[in-house]
């Protein structure tokens, strides 16, 4: 009996949900239809835009005008090197934590996690000085550097919870067949380890891409990821909704479809495993 | 048994991690406190001397201080209040059964993933401004005069681009919490006669707890560092001047190191307060 109420229920259901997922979704939407409208097109009345020509003009202009290629190597480049950075210093930290814990490893944990609670405002000017005066404002070592550390407790704390669920039993006995510190990381636990630091990099690079505090204030035109390129347009010249559009599209959906298959590890990274 | 060999070599493995989050942390911090005790203009004189606390008392005397305060606390509890209501019931709606649930779930935690400086500029720009953008558009076409939202409803039109980016992640949250929800405990109570009301309040919210705990934990530390959105809407105009905003202005732009950093100091306490709830929780959960 209970089914068949459902297939009327479950009508509901969806109707209901898709139409509070489309408006939700529509700025998104939105922005992907002007994105191939012409300029002019773009600010006309939402029917006149729907039945304009379609074209890719805005994408040719923002890379000519602006080299929106080099800030997308830039966003690229800080994303995925600040998080491999971090994974070098966090594996080995996360590993002996989970494996070797000692009295003060929940100790240890918890104050990584509260430094990622420090309001970058706070310490924004001592970072500026000491960035002019190692010479790295506006370079994209600088910003690697900084990305990686304040990401670097959510990497350690995301590896930390995955390694504590291979069980150690494992690696005992990997020890009792005489495997050494180093087999037993290469052959035994990396294997295990993998879903989990892929999950890691996934989240930490969708982190790296969207941070937009210290890439704002410590670059200008050369190190400027997406991030800091797109505010170039909060005081734009001429009719410029097509160009923003086109630029905010190649911004976003790289991280769109990497952040749909990251989910799941989502929620576990953002709450520290408190919700899973 | 860990022996002796791998307690040395554990620690080892763990010092670059924390060498490299203390230098982080304390160096910009004692630099901080250093020049909140300073009267540090490096425009107008450079570092003129030791002034006490002055720093601190002119920072919360200055006629800019309370309102940014109260700006703040605006945007951080609009911004939970609807993401928390709107993210119950669409966590609700979609723990139903549908077609296209998948498909669904990437629309809704879609606005998650754009960057805050996008946001705020397809916002302000596309969607709220009064001449070209959509909602222009849409009060016109059903005769209504175009509202310029950011100037003549700023706080809620921030209130607004914030929640759109956040409500992904409280309703991801509390779906997944949901998700974990004893189906036999809730049919039980259904054939004891507890109305869907009932059931909501006795069973579905007390399951939520934590979670519901957790979403306003992360997100009032993540709210109250809110840069992007004001940096490219309105620049702090308009009554949308936060205490983050604030102490950038005073650092940056009037670059009056000693008085920003004494702002600093506070915004940094505050947050510590909402933190150490934060970390009671999740510590509580490394126990178990």
């Amino acid at each position: 009996m209970a089914r068949m109420v459902s297939t009327r229920r479950k009508t509901i259901n969806t109707v209901l949900a898709w139409g509070v997922g489309l408006i939700i979704f529509f700025p998104i939407l939105w922005i992907t239809v002007l994105s191939f409208k012409s300029e002019g097109d773009a600010i006309r009345t939402p029917i006149e835009v729907l039945t304009a020509p379609w074209t890719l003009e805005s994408y040719a202009t923002v890379q000519e005008r602006s080299n929106y290629l080099k800030h997308f190597w830039n966003s690229v480049i800080l994303s995925v090197g600040s998080t491999f950075l971090g994974l070098l210093v966090a594996v080995p930290a996360a590993w002996s934590m989970a494996f070797v814990p000692s009295k003060r490893t929940k100790d240890i944990l918890m104050w990584m996690l509260s430094t990622k609670m420090l309001p970058a405002v706070g310490v924004l000017y001592p970072i500026y000085l000491l960035f002019i005066r190692m010479g790295l404002l506006d370079s994209r070592l600088g910003l690697t550097i900084v990305l990686m550390l304040i990401n670097l407790p959510i990497i350690v704390w995301m590896l930390y919870t995955y390694f504590r669920e291979i069980p150690g039993e494992i690696l005992e006995a990997a020890r009792m067949d005489g495997a050494g510190l180093r087999e037993e990381i290469l052959y035994v636990l990396t294997p295990m380890a993998v879903p989990g630091i892929a999950s890691t990099v996934l989240l930490n690079v969708i982190l790296a891409w969207n941070e937009a505090f210290w890439t704002l204030n410590l670059t200008a035109a050369t190190a400027a990821p997406l991030t800091a390129f797109i505010a170039s347009y909060s005081s734009p010249e001429g009719l410029f909704y097509a160009k923003l559009s086109a630029a905010s599209v190649m911004a976003i959906a790289p991280i769109l479809i990497l952040g749909w298959f990251s989910q799941k590890q989502l929620v576990r990274g953002l709450t520290f495993g408190a919700v899973k | 048994m860990a022996t002796r060999h791998s307690r040395s070599a554990a620690r080892l493995m763990m010092a670059p991690a924390v060498v490299l989050l203390l230098g982080w942390m304390l160096v910009p911090l004692v630099m901080t406190l250093w020049f909140s005790f300073r009267k540090y203009l490096p425009l107008r004189g450079g570092d003129l001397g030791w002034v006490g606390f002055d720093n601190y008392a002119s920072f919360i005397r200055s006629s800019a201080f309370w309102p940014s305060v109260q700006v703040t606390l605006t945007l951080v509890v609009g911004v939970l209040a609807i993401t928390l209501v709107v993210g119950v019931l669409l966590a609700l709606l979609l723990d139903q059964p549908m077609w296209g649930q998948g498909i669904v779930r990437i629309l809704v935690i879609a606005p998650f993933f754009v960057m805050p400086t996008v946001s705020a500029l397809v916002w302000k720009n596309i969607m709220m401004d009064p001449n070209n953008g959509f909602l222009g558009h849409l009060w016109r076409a059903v005769g209504l005069q175009p509202i310029d939202w950011l100037s003549q409803a700023s706080m809620g039109s921030i209130i607004l681009i914030v929640s759109w980016e956040w409500l992904p992640f409280a309703t991801l949250i509390l779906l997944t919490a949901l998700q974990s929800l004893d189906s036999e405990q809730m049919e039980a109570a259904e054939m004891d006669g507890a109305g869907p009301l009932a059931r909501f309040g006795f069973i579905t919210l007390p399951h939520l707890g934590r979670a519901i705990t957790v979403v306003i934990l992360i997100q009032t530390i993540f709210l109250l560092s809110i840069f992007a959105e004001i940096f490219v809407t309105t620049g702090g105009a308009f009554g949308t001047r936060t205490l983050t905003y604030l102490i950038y202005q005073r650092v940056l732009e009037s670059q009056n190191v000693g008085l920003g950093s004494a702002g600093g100091v506070y915004a940094i306490i505050l947050a510590n307060i909402v933190a150490i709830f934060l970390m009671r929780i999740v510590g509580k959960n490394l126990d178990a």
